[in-house]
């Protein structure tokens, strides 16, 4: 270990103070925005924050402020940073670290802690958040003495970016950001359990490709792993070099462009038809940065029982987790991608491909455009008038699955969307952190009326800061996803989802954005249009058919073909 | 079936609660966990006996791997090793039955470290079915106490660098 005692820039830290410290490490690791909420045993970060450069934005809730700097993240490819105070601030943010954990969102929260002396005495607002947070983090650490800081916070975003990406907490108790250094922190990153940088081996990559060109029924199954890894490009030219189809799963929505021909959308439980019959009846699938999830597999007795599995992922803790592989290849996507695709050869699958055109044309996302006003009419309205260009939050329920499947998705870092933790209410403050990440941008909300009534209250920061997001609620009045499990489940008893809403409208204009309100099909065009072109921040309620569901549904356990087609069928 | 798993870890507050958080939220069962210092000050070496099948042991290496301050993990399936496991129990020894049970200690290798009037203290290690089958035979005399470190264990010299966990995924 080798001690270094000056910062990257050179500077002295001799006598600052560890507020001081943080605002200026913060600095060096290109930090441009902190989304958080202020308290107690932060008072030392916050009065230095009153004078730094970086952008702090104010939150209504801990959550909220969570869920921005994972929006931040996930659009534009950077660490998202939250800061909260101790106690209930840090347990406020449980919720969205756990869910930036499950989609390998790159992120640092940093919390205070009280005095070092009072810990373990159930202090006030004292919360051991390094223990509560440890299983749903990739790391979490509490700093005990000032020269430790700046280390910890380099190792933290370190490990947040690296590898598969993740959360990680840093706790600071107050007089840690009180203290002053006495001598030069070192802040030499010293992690030797820690090795993010993983290549897969040429045996696995040769293998891999030999099986791609023996194969007739491939399917390119691509999870969020290729967007975290700009692999997009890659797995494009290897879909079109060896001809195999791509199916995508809820994370991996904009790796690949749903207009190209051999895209088949999405897989899973409300997966398209034809990704699931791929699946299938697949003799070959190469599984991209994607984990096999239930939601995806269904049955995993029955998931692609003709198949030979190659799964690419750079944590080889996925690796026959859920589903027995044959092919592993562990390391970073876009490489292992770029290695296959040299070995790929030609090979005439048009039988195959055939095959494939013809479920497409058989089974496309659809829904009946008459009477009241169809969610997925909205979504198309949407799409269309973004040019499928915008990027695209979503809460968690149905609107999330009709978005997923209609808004026809271009490019990666579009899709902003709860996938593992399937946190409702996330759509809100997701969307006004991608907004804070790409000034100029369309940044768009779909949302259903229970996931927005959940976080709406950031709507205020949104109007605070200027930020023009759009939020575009589905209004059912129903929690429409569990509405529809207990229509098709539990014989209609809609215990506790009806869910009368308020006047929308009337809210947004409280709190200082526009609201629009559409009613009627004959206004949906219009109003969405008019909402879009608004320059500041919008809410678009529009009440939709009430007892829609979503289809395709894979029932729970069964398998991937066994789908219920609802209006397809 | 049975695995030992030895994990070199780096001494932070919060490794073993990490570790056996781990163990608990993944539903892996643990037979024994120990955790003591090496040969490094800033190093501690678990040993943890799993039980499960291979694909059990797999993740469970694999999991290990992922928290950050474990060093390295270190698998024995197909490893020749040593294994021991310490054992202090007291056994009901009346005046008249002692010679029998300290017979039964020598044959064992065991120590006795103390005597009562009743009873008698000894100390055991040795690989876990020699353990047990002094426990066995100990067992008619009356067990009135016994505790057990739990495994520790270390692969034979000729291949102890034999196996680099991070190229068994490939």
């Amino acid at each position: 270990m080798t001690k270094k005692s000056k910062s990257s820039e050179g500077a002295s830290f001799l006598g600052a103070s560890g507020a001081e410290l943080f605002d200026r490490i913060l600095q060096e690791e290109g930090v441009e925005v902190l989304f958080g909420f202020p308290g107690g045993m932060v008072l030392p970060i916050f009065d230095r924050l009153y004078s730094s450069p970086i952008k702090f934005v104010l939150s209504r809730h801990e959550q909220g402020a969570a869920h921005m700097a994972d929006g931040y993240a996930r659009s534009t490819g950077r660490t998202g940073v939250v800061i909260a105070t101790s106690g209930p601030g840090a347990t406020n943010i449980v919720t969205g670290l756990a869910n930036a954990h499950m989609d390998s969102v790159p992120m640092v929260a940093f919390t205070g802690q009280v005095r070092s002396a009072l810990i373990g005495n159930d202090a006030f607002q004292e919360a051991d958040i390094t223990g509560i947070c440890r299983p749903i983090t990739k790391h979490t650490c509490l700093v005990k003495r000032v020269e430790d800081l700046g280390r910890a916070m380099k190792e933290a975003f370190y490990i947040a970016r690296t590898g598969r990406p993740g959360p990680v907490l840093v706790d600071i108790p107050i007089d840690v950001s009180t203290s002053k250094l006495a001598q030069e922190p070192n802040l030499q990153i010293a992690l030797p359990g820690y090795k993010p940088r993983i290549s897969g081996h040429i045996r696995q990559i040769k293998l891999a490709a030999e099986a791609i060109n023996a194969s007739k029924r491939p399917v390119l199954y691509v999870g969020g792993g290729v967007i975290i890894a700009g692999a997009s490009e890659a797995l494009r030219e290897l879909a079109h070099k060896g001809k195999l189809p791509v199916t995508t799963t809820l994370m991996g929505l904009g790796a690949v462009d749903e207009a190209d021909p051999l895209a088949m959308q999405m897989l899973g439980m409300h997966g398209s038809a034809t990704a699931n019959y791929a699946v299938q009846d697949s003799d070959c699938i190469i599984a991209v940065g994607a984990r096999f999830d239930d939601r995806v597999t269904g049955n995993t007795a029955t998931f692609a029982p003709k198949a030979k599995i190659i799964h690419i992922d750079i944590d080889p803790a996925s690796i026959s987790k859920n589903i027995k592989v044959d092919i592993p290849v562990v390391g970073d996507a876009k490489d292992s991608l770029e290695r296959i695709i040299e070995f790929i050869q030609p090979v005439d699958r048009s039988p195959w491909l055939e095959q494939i055109a013809q479920w497409k044309k058989r089974y496309p996302f659809t829904y009946e455009a008459n009477g009241n006003i169809k969610p997925q009419e909205v979504i198309d309205t949407v799409a269309r008038l973004t040019d499928h260009d915008a990027i695209v939050a979503t809460g968690v329920g149905q609107h999330q699955m009709w978005a997923a499947q209609f808004y026809k998705w271009r490019k990666p870092r579009q899709a902003i969307i709860s996938g593992g933790l399937g946190t409702m209410g996330f759509g809100v403050p997701a969307a006004i952190g991608a907004q804070f990440g790409n000034p100029g941008k369309t940044v768009i909300d779909i949302d259903g009326d229970g996931s927005f009534t959940m976080t709406m209250v950031e709507v205020i920061t949104a109007v605070r800061y200027d930020q023009p997001v759009k939020w575009i609620v589905l209004d059912n009045d129903y929690l429409g996803m569990v509405r529809q499990w207990q229509e098709m489940f539990y014989g209609r008893r809609y215990s506790a989802t009806p869910h009368p809403c308020p006047e929308f409208k009337a809210i947004a204009e409280g709190f200082g954005a526009r609201g629009i309100s559409i009613r009627d099909r004959a206004e949906l065009a219009d109003g969405l249009n008019e909402a879009l072109r608004h320059p500041g921040p919008v809410v678009v309620d529009v009440k939709v058919e009430p007892e829609e569901n979503v289809f395709p549904m894979v029932p729970a356990g069964k398998s991937l073909h066994e789908m219920e087609l609802g209006k397809l069928a | 079936m049975k695995h030992i798993i030895t994990a070199l870890v780096q001494n932070q507050p919060g490794v073993l609660a990490h570790v056996a958080g781990m163990f608990a939220a993944r539903g892996f069962n643990i037979d024994s966990l120990v955790v003591g210092r090496t040969e490094d000050p800033e190093l501690s070496r678990m040993t943890i006996v799993v039980v499960g099948d291979d694909r059990v042991l797999e993740q469970v290496r694999k999991q290990l791997e992922k928290i950050i301050p474990i060093v390295k993990v270190r698998d024995f399936m197909n490893v020749s090793y040593v294994e021991r496991d310490l054992m202090l129990i007291r056994i009901h020894a009346t005046p008249e039955k002692r010679p029998e049970v300290v017979e039964l200690v020598n044959l064992f290798r065991g120590k006795v470290v103390d005597v009562a009037k009743s009873s008698l203290l000894v100390e055991l290690s040795g690989a876990e079915e020699k353990v047990e089958a002094f426990i066995e035979l100990a067992r008619p005399y009356g067990i009135r106490e016994l505790a057990r470190t739990g495994i520790i264990a270390m692969p034979r010299g000729t291949q102890s660098d034999s196996r680099q966990t991070d190229e068994a995924d490939e």
